[in-house]
């Protein structure tokens, strides 16, 4: 009880901030769109090809982006933490009775909020642009991203707070992130792969997210695709709060 | 309000283990200002650390507030405030916000809290900011806010790190009137650690020093003052200064007696007490007197005798 008190706490704090700054909520959504609109249509001629699963260009690539987004997105909140530590702010917290996994999940919380609100924009922009798919199918992969936000946001406050360096932090990401995202599937089909390739990209989590989800925007909700990509999603969750709620313990010199 | 025995922490590094704390016993008692100086590096940010769970002992106990530290992290976090060095608010939100907020984690309700903010705004002089980004107050105005976050849930012990460091002089003595003001109205026990000298001698009813991670001196400014050099009185005669320092060395309250020129240099305890006796003695012998003055050592002259170096030398950072 006290916890979840703590965790609407601490969401209020974090959500007024990003109120004062809802300029960052438009920046964060205005790249996925410019995948969206500048490369989208390059998937449309290849759709449907030789080695490309069912669906057309926009049934493939709206889940992809999302997850992109998901994934992507909630990565930089870790540079935040990192300011909050330098300035006191986290101390602060932690010198009071407040709840340790409140101070994790408000923030969490907040984060995976904003995230729902990008999707929102990027479905209807996916829409505008030809996107059909059924609403049940729409929601599934909501809730993927959900999680997926979940997981980045705890994960990139974990990471934040372990190396405490903004220099340190960035290219951290960029070396992590760019192979993600090239073994996910989000660009081109991983259908498309060589045998080593596919093997690589099916460690990553990532890519049975995007398959759950592509398989959710055809309609397909009782697959093999759709129950793996929402087991993965959901241990990959719970470890990631498990691991950021420990660094919210964890003493920081 | 705290007792703490053989406090200790130590750092591990990749190639070593540093001890910056090696146990540390110390006593403040409720109702007291004690001061904690130290150069840097001594130990004193990690002590308060400590005390205040912030860090982990590796060694030692400790009872704060009433509630053991290594047991009651909660009964110690409800009973402690704690005011970082450089204060710890956003600065893009609003100074009302922040202490709110403040309120709201130490458990209070929504009206009570919003009650407390109130009062708090008005005790330290900053009613009608409430709606201010923190960034656009004055530092002294800043530094008051942190205070006051510090002291949202009415706790018995305050801890203060570096309370004053870039203030300017009037926000400074402000500060310390708000500081006096807690312990004469509320007996509010408060630790702070300080680099300036003035501060601990002007706020400080006892003060502790550490160096390379132990406590080498405790007491009162004065005790601390007299302990370690006494009071130096310098003379210059007109007469012969010679006879002057033979008569004046055999007065029971000279340690020391030099002479140089037409100056004498004497060590004495209680160098307010001695000077009419050495008027007196000077009289006697019949030694004209061109001046006379007592220096009384600074806590700067008590640091370099206990630790080797002059706080000064410091920058600010502990």
């Amino acid at each position: 009880m006290q916890t979840l008190r703590d965790t609407w706490l601490i969401f209020g704090r974090y959500s007024r901030q990003s109120l004062r700054n809802p300029i960052w909520v438009l920046l964060g959504i205005s790249q996925p769109i410019v995948y969206l609109i500048l490369f989208g249509p390059l998937l449309k001629g290849l759709a449907g090809g030789p080695g490309f699963p069912a669906g057309d260009a926009w049934q493939l690539y709206v889940p992809g982006l999302l997850v992109q987004m998901g994934m992507f997105g909630s990565l930089f909140v870790g540079f935040g933490i990192i300011n909050e530590w330098r300035i006191g702010v986290l101390e602060r917290m932690r010198v009071t009775p407040v709840s340790r996994l409140a101070l994790l999940l408000g923030r969490v919380l907040r984060d995976a909020l904003i995230l729902m609100l990008q999707s929102l924009i990027l479905i209807v922009a996916g829409l505008v642009l030809g996107l059909r798919a059924p609403a049940l199918g729409v929601l599934i992969g909501l809730g993927f991203v959900l999680l997926l936000a979940i997981s980045a946001s705890a994960l990139s406050y974990t990471a934040g707070l372990a190396t405490k360096n903004e220099g340190v932090y960035a290219p951290l990401l960029n070396m992590v992130a760019l192979p993600l995202l090239l073994l996910s599937g989000i660009l081109l089909p991983m259908s498309l792969a060589p045998p080593w390739l596919n093997f690589l990209s099916s460690l990553n989590p990532l890519r049975h997210i995007v398959e759950g989800m592509r398989d959710a925007f055809l309609g397909h909700y009782a697959t093999a695709n759709v129950g793996i990509g929402l087991a993965v999603a959901v241990v990959l969750a719970v470890v990631s709060l498990a691991l950021g709620t420990r660094t919210f313990q964890k003493e920081h010199v | 309000m705290i007792v703490a025995t053989g406090l200790a922490r130590t750092f591990k590094t990749r190639k070593a283990a540093v001890e910056a704390v090696r146990g540390v016993d110390l006593s403040v008692r409720a109702g007291e200002i004690v001061g904690f100086l130290g150069p840097n590096g001594a130990g004193k940010t990690t002590t308060l650390r400590m005390l205040t769970t912030l860090l982990m002992p590796t060694a030692g106990s400790a009872t704060v507030a009433g509630c053991d530290l290594l047991g009651d992290h909660d009964g110690v976090r409800r009973r402690i405030g704690y005011v970082a060095q450089g204060g710890a608010t956003d600065p893009a939100c609003p100074a009302g916000e922040e202490l709110m907020l403040q309120a709201q984690m130490y458990r209070m309700a929504t009206a009570e809290a919003r009650t407390r903010v109130k009062e708090l705004f008005a005790q330290f002089d900053i009613a009608g900011l409430e709606n201010r980004q923190v960034k656009t107050l004055s530092g002294g105005q800043r530094r008051r806010l942190d205070v006051a976050l510090g002291l949202v849930h009415r706790p018995p012990l305050l801890f203060l790190d570096e309370p004053t460091v870039g203030l300017d002089p009037q926000a400074r003595s402000n500060l310390w009137g708000h500081v006096r003001r807690l312990r004469d109205e509320l007996n509010t026990t408060i630790f702070l650690t300080t680099h300036y000298l003035d501060e601990a001698d002007a706020l400080c009813d006892r003060i502790l020093v550490i160096d390379h991670g132990k406590i080498v001196a405790e007491g009162t400014p004065d005790e601390l003052k007299r302990r370690v050099s006494g009071d130096v009185i310098i003379i210059q005669v007109s007469g012969d200064a010679l006879r002057a320092k033979e008569a004046l060395a055999g007065l029971p309250s000279v340690r020391e007696a030099a002479v140089d020129g037409a100056t004498v240099r004497l060590t004495v305890e209680h160098g307010d007490q001695a000077l009419p006796g050495l008027l007196r003695t000077l009289d006697a012998a019949g030694v004209g007197l061109a001046s006379i003055a007592l220096h009384r050592p600074t806590l700067d002259d008590v640091f370099l005798t206990l630790t080797g170096r002059s706080l000064r030398e410091d920058d600010g950072k502990s």
